[in-house]
């Protein structure tokens, strides 16, 4: 009983730290609609500064501003740094195409981690106790640290004082209305400018409050962005974007399930043997798809206001122009040569250019015309890995059985979660893919037996050699593509994009929206599969990784980069994306802040995405 | 002391120098060069110190003249924790940069990635720290050889420890992936062997990096063990320390705990480093053996640092895959690997050997009790575990390995 | 018999009925116009006809066929075209592109993936848009057109599957006065010619009595008139829904 008691309160502990992080994000995204990736950073920043403040100056006791008085400065300089960037970087893109501020934040991302590892060093930093607050409570004979006690009512504090914000002052007036509709606040001659930094200022600086508030629990170090940024976006969505006491209640759910979790014994169904205390990784998605799809705006988030239904207009997509067009030709036709001049490094990258061009252009052919964004297209990519791997591990499959196995199993995926996923939209739609990939990743990491763990499915090796690989991924990956293209012009590319532009007067013409978009989530998969599956092959290993956020992103790096309204976008974004990287890694040991910078300088000067901007010069050029 | 990128980059710059100046070396001295990949930027923490180990090392070679007056250059990459860049890696220094061999690798998957492709295209990779047991043993083959004692070895060498302490009930805290699972699964296997009345009583599996440590404790404590295995390291360990001190959780109880005595997760633990824990570790300041002292001393005067593990392992990396040239006198592959086989060489730690049955290099570590000196952790009641002590029978690693390796 | 009859429909928003029993009946061939004031429940009676929203209540049918609460793409199958009261076009297709996605749909070409849509039923669509007067902006994006235009665009849309009823909600908000008479001129030829029956709502009173063969008038939710354009103009209640809520020319 009262180790119950003691997990419940270790659980409401846990929540208010979730949700001292998520309810930043919330807010910004609730008046913004710019989903922040670099959230996590800020949190490590304000803890990274916090430590700084209390403990690293080398002086004696707390410093001159006290254990709280540093925590509290901390979050306030993070939070001028997020007006800085808003200011500089997101005010200049606000009006770009949906998502793209996220390519922007993922900037800062990457410039954040290596700022940081070059001020405070790789080394993890444990931060002071709070003062006064070392000790344990008795709670029913059971020991409950102090300081845990405290954070449990930290968190209903902060909702508290956010409630007053939000509803006793003209400006939480003016958030909530923003929040409500965008539009209307607009329209009401509201500076929205003004609106937008200090709701940013706001948000950065909750987010590294709560950093700085988890000193006294735990190091801090410079995993702490990407560890908490996944964790606070589930909190934020299954709380309701926007919607503060939302995630509260999202974070108080997703903690005490996990707290609770840890205390199911194991039990057999079938002969085999179900760990629910193992499965630490899966509970927080789990409850955001089953949320998502009971309610799909969140616990206590609303729809959107419909006013917003064309926000940005999509331009329309015309025929290819002939230059282009023997652009693309000249194109193949030199890579068909180069086995000829490059070597065989060259061979390898210019294969994993085609092979991630593949799966761009898959991701962009649901994102695109289809609308439907995804945060979680690794869960193909991997699935056709793991389909590859699996079928050469357990079945001795040839490779050119992998080669149909690994989209299949990717397009079965597809076919399973698009079910779910089309029931949504926007951000919901994407959050809902990233929660079914954290999903499949999960299972490929935690189901040893089959899938091999985190050490992954070993040899598979293709059959033909490194030309004659690059041939093949060469064939593969212009055929898809072409595939791909071809069904954007063809009658069921309008349904689709029909059914993106207006869905009302889509279903009014005869379009089975839903059943359009499926599809249209299927092929994705299936081709995201395919890419996956040349992948495997051409690694010789398949790992969890290949299912994971990072491939995810840089999927959706590629795809925004390129320009997510133009047909090319995706493998102009592919080629750039790739190149760059494998460059710079080469090139610098700093290239996460090379190329965080260079993804900045590109957001600023083609907020249309680098093949949008050409399209746009060339329609002007056409027109004049 | 906190280890900057600017000593990284220190690095990279020498390297740097080195690559720039090819034409200054006449071509029958053209360098050997090792191609060395790990995740640099996202386990900076550990592997800072390896690299620096590593130049120390490279450095000692090459002042003595190098191989048959060839240098030893190395060039880095990162392959920021994810296998599939490492393979990539492996593959453009093997083909455009032409490097002789491989080396490096501190997560297991990334070693294992690249032994896969060392396999694939007949080139000898050391992995230097990865500690899974595959990688020498089920998946194991000709052109892969591990230097770190594995997990394999740790288990074995605390099981020893742990079995003479007079209690039955056990619990498990672990990591929620590969070397997680394999340490828990070796130091049951290996503890029920050498005392078969002990009883597991719980486990938990808290994910890699996102331990939830105050639920994980209180799950741990409502079993009510006798002794705690402990499988956590870095931050996670940490998390676990505060809240179960302030618990109370190790109070009364033993704790046997892996990697813990390292400086690199012993050290952010400050005067909160837990007394009395049985761990294997490194005790840097107190090994005053001549070869490791040799080694501090030059690791003081050249980075002005006290060494790490990963100073060692990387020290010692380098060292192995000299001695092994001086032997083969060659870098055809096939010949280095042969020389690998049986090699023995002068670690920090004393005599070591790559064992020709299944690559695994006889390198020890040291077992000992954790305790607060002048509110720093350090390890006290020490001995150094020989790794050749801790190995399975030949019999029984014949049957893990694969028949062609 | 008449094509559309409507009997008791009702639907409420959490409590506030805005439509609250409704019976009307259009015939083959004729205008009617549905009118009321701001909020009266027009839009909402749209909605519930071609199933964007599910009667609480009552039934619709088409040509004798029970079709409450199937999808809109089905009663669509059946034979109804629509107009919106706020614009719905496809933003990223031209004028005629537009049309010719209707025409596909129509057709059954929509599943197919690897036929050419752009030149697919390219000459229908032009001639869909040359009865409303859009054949020379074919080439223009939908996302650029002037409010009036988008008009147009819908109607051809609508008209792509050769409908058997066309609802069409305000379909001249936002034109001149003169288009205004001149558009809802055109629909009526169009009706009597094909045989059409056109429900459709309107704030311009001239457009209404001038085009309408028969008005029903529309207030909170409830019919309290109908006849022809001379007997509801004549009508006690509807001159005080409209003094009281407005004028009974000029819409907004
Ligand atoms: N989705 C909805 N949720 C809640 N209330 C609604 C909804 N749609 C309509 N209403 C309400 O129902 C009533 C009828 O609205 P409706 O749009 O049908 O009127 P209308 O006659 O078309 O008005 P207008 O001439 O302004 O277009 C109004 O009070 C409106 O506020
Ligand atoms: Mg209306």
């Amino acid at each position: 009983m009262s180790a119950l008691a003691v997990q419940f309160l270790n659980g409401l502990a846990s929540a208010s730290a979730l949700f001292l992080v998520a309810c930043g994000l919330s807010i910004i995204f609730g008046v913004s609609r710019i989903v922040n990736f670099a959230h996590g950073s800020f949190y490590m920043l304000g803890a990274y500064l916090a430590w700084t403040f209390t403990r690293g100056l080398g002086w004696v006791g707390y410093g001159p501003l006290g254990f709280w008085g540093g925590i509290l400065a901390a979050a306030l300089i993070v939070g001028l740094i997020g007006v800085l960037i808003e200011l500089v970087l997101l005010r200049r893109i606000y009006q770009a195409p949906e998502l793209f501020q996220l390519l922007a934040t993922f900037g800062v991302v990457l410039v954040v981690q290596d700022v940081t590892m070059a001020i405070w060093g790789a080394q993890d930093l444990l931060g002071p106790r709070a003062p006064g607050l070392r000790g344990a409570i008795d709670v029913m004979g059971q020991r409950f640290p102090q300081y845990d006690a405290l954070l449990i009512l930290i968190g209903p504090v902060v909702l508290g004082l956010l409630w007053l914000l939000f509803n006793r002052t003209r400006w939480g007036t003016l958030v909530r209305a923003a929040t409500a509709d965008r539009e209307m606040v607009a329209a009401l001659g509201v500076d929205q400018r003004k609106l937008f930094t200090s709701v940013f200022f706001l948000g950065t600086f909750l987010a590294a409050l709560g950093g700085g508030l988890q000193l006294p629990r735990e190091p801090v170090q410079l995993h702490m962005d990407m560890a908490i940024i996944a964790d606070a976006f589930v909190v934020v969505v299954v709380g309701g974007m926007g919607s503060v006491g939302g995630a509260y209640l999202a974070a108080l759910l997703i903690a005490q399930l996990q707290a609770f979790m840890l205390l199911v014994p194991d039990f057999e169904i079938a002969g085999l043997t179900i760990s629910i205390a193992k499965m630490t990784l899966i509970p927080s998605f789990l409850v955001m798809a089953v949320v998502l799809i009971a309610r799909p705006y969140g616990l206590l988030g609303k729809a959107p206001s419909h006013a917003r239904t064309q926000a940005s207009v999509e331009p329309v997509v015309r025929v290819t122009p002939p230059l282009l067009a023997k652009f693309g030709f000249a194109t193949v036709a030199a890579l068909i040569l180069l086995p000829l001049i490059a070597d065989e490094y060259g061979l390898m990258v210019a294969t994993e250019i085609l092979i991630f061009v593949l799966m761009a252009a898959s991701l962009h052919f649901m994102m695109g015309p289809g609308g439907m964004a995804s945060f979680g297209h690794a869960a193909y990519f991997g699935l056709g890995a793991y389909g590859a791997a699996l079928a050469a591990k357990h079945f001795d499959a040839p490779m050119e059985a992998g080669l149909v196995a690994g989209p299949v199993l990717a397009t079965l995926g597809g076919i399973l979660f698009g079910w779910f996923c089309v029931r949504l939209s926007g951000v919901y739609l994407a959050m809902l893919t990233l929660a079914f990939a954290q999903i499949v990743w999960s299972i490929a990491f935690q189901w040893v037996a089959v899938t091999g763990g985190d050490n992954g499915v070993l040899g598979v090796w293709p059959s033909i050699g490194k030309t004659g690989f690059f041939y093949l991924s060469l064939a593969l990956a212009v055929v898809g593509v072409l595939l791909l293209r071809r069904a954007i012009y063809s009658p069921f590319g309008y349904a689709l994009r029909g059914a993106r532009d207006s869905a009302l007067r889509a279903d009014a013409i005869g379009i089975d929206v839903k059943r359009v978009q499926w599809t249209a989530f299927a092929i994705a998969a299936s081709f995201a599969g395919l890419a996956g599956a040349l992948f495997a092959y051409f690694k010789g290993s398949v790992f969890p990784t290949y299912a994971a956020i990072p491939k995810s992103v840089d999927a959706l790096m590629m795809v925004l980069l390129g320009g997510v309204q133009t047909i090319s976008g995706p493998l102009v974004g592919a080629a750039v994306y790739m190149g760059l990287h494998e460059q710079l890694v080469r090139a610098t040991e700093l290239w996460r802040l090379v190329l965080g910078i260079a993804i900045i300088a590109l957001v600023l000067a083609f907020p249309q995405g680098i093949a949008g901007f050409a399209a746009k010069r060339w329609a002007k050029e056409d027109g004049a | 002391m906190t280890l900057k990128r600017r000593e990284l980059l220190a690095g990279t710059a020498a390297a740097g120098v080195l690559l720039g100046s090819p034409t200054v070396l006449r071509a029958q001295n053209a360098p050997i060069r090792i191609g060395e990949i790990n995740s640099y930027s996202t386990q900076a923490a550990f592997l800072g110190p390896y690299r620096n180990g590593w130049n120390l090392a490279l450095e000692e070679a090459n002042a003595a003249g190098g191989i048959d007056s060839r240098r030893l250059e190395t060039l880095f990459r990162d392959d920021a924790g994810k296998p599939e860049d490492a393979v990539r890696h492996a593959g453009e220094l093997v083909a455009a940069e032409k490097v002789d061999l491989l080396a490096g690798g501190f997560l297991s998957n990334i070693g294992l990635a690249v032994a896969g492709y060392a396999k694939q295209n007949k080139k000898l990779y050391v992995a230097s720290e990865p500690l899974t047991d595959a990688i020498v043993w089920s998946q194991g083959n000709r052109y892969t050889f591990r230097l770190r004692p594995s997990t394999y070895m740790q288990a074995a060498m605390l099981v020893e420890e742990a079995a003479k302490l007079p209690i039955t009930r056990w619990a498990t805290i672990s990591p929620n992936y590969e070397y997680g699972q394999s340490a828990v699964k070796w130091f049951k296997e290996l503890l029920v062997k050498k005392k078969p009345g002990v009883q597991f009583v719980a486990e938990q599996f808290p994910a890699l990096g996102r331990i939830d440590a105050g639920a994980t404790a209180q799950a741990i404590a409502a079993a009510n063990p006798e002794g705690i295995f402990n499988v956590t390291f870095a931050a996670d360990l940490a998390n676990l320390v505060r809240q179960g001190n302030t618990r109370g959780l190790f109070e009364r109880r033993a704790v046997v705990s892996m990697l813990t005595g390292e400086p690199e997760y012993l050290d952010p633990l400050a005067d909160e480093a837990p007394e009395g824990w049985i761990v294997t570790g490194y005790p840097w300041d107190q090994v005053n053996t001549p070869n490791h002292v040799k080694f501090r001393e030059a690791y003081r005067r050249r980075f002005n640092d006290y060494p790490r593990l990963g100073s060692v392992v990387g020290y010692d990396t380098v060292n192995a895959i000299v001695t092994m040239l001086r032997q083969s006198r060659t870098t055809d592959t096939e010949k280095m690997v042969d020389a690998m086989e049986g090699l023995k060489f002068q670690s920090a730690f004393g005599d070591v050997e790559f064992r020709k049955i299944d690559h695994q290099a006889t390198l020890g570590a040291f077992v000992g009790k954790t305790k607060l000196v002048n509110g720093k952790g350090t390890m006290v009641d020490w001995r150094y575990a020989d790794g050749k002590d801790y190995l399975p029978s030949d019999a029984e690693v014949a049957a893990m390995r694969p028949k062609d390796a | 018999m008449s094509v559309l009859s409507v009997r008791g429909l009702h639907k409420s928003f959490g409590g506030v009925e805005a439509v609250a029993g409704v019976d009307f009946d259009v015939a083959a061939g004729e205008m009617l116009a549905l009118i009321g004031p701001n909020g009266a429940g027009k839009t909402t009676c749209f909605n519930m006809l071609m199933g964007q929203l599910r009667p609480d209540a009552g039934t619709v049918s088409l040509d004798g066929a029970d079709i409450t609460g199937l999808p809109p793409r089905a009663i669509w199958r059946r034979g109804v075209g629509r107009t919106f009261q706020i614009t719905a076009t496809f933003a990223s297709m031209t004028v005629a592109e537009n049309v010719q996605t209707a025409l596909m749909s129509y057709r059954g070409d929509l599943g197919r993936f690897f036929a050419r849509a752009a030149t697919l039923h390219a000459d229908d669509a032009v001639a869909l848009l040359d009865q409303v007067g859009m054949a020379d902006q074919r080439d223009r994006a939908c996302g650029v057109l002037a409010y009036g235009d988008l008009k147009r665009v819908e109607l051809a849309v609508a008209l792509a599957n050769a409908p058997r009823l066309l609802l069409m909600d305000e379909p001249t908000a936002g034109m001149a006065p003169k288009e205004r008479v001149a558009l809802m001129e055109l629909t009526g030829r169009l009706a009597r010619a094909r045989n059409i029956a056109v429900l459709f709502t309107e704030h311009d009173m001239d457009v209404v009595f001038g085009q309408a063969d028969r008005v029903i008038v529309l207030n909170r939710g409830k019919l309290i008139a109908q006849g022809t354009p001379a007997e509801v103009r004549a009508h006690k209640a509807v001159r005080d829904v409209y003094l009281g809520g407005g004028t009974m020319s000029g819409g907004h």
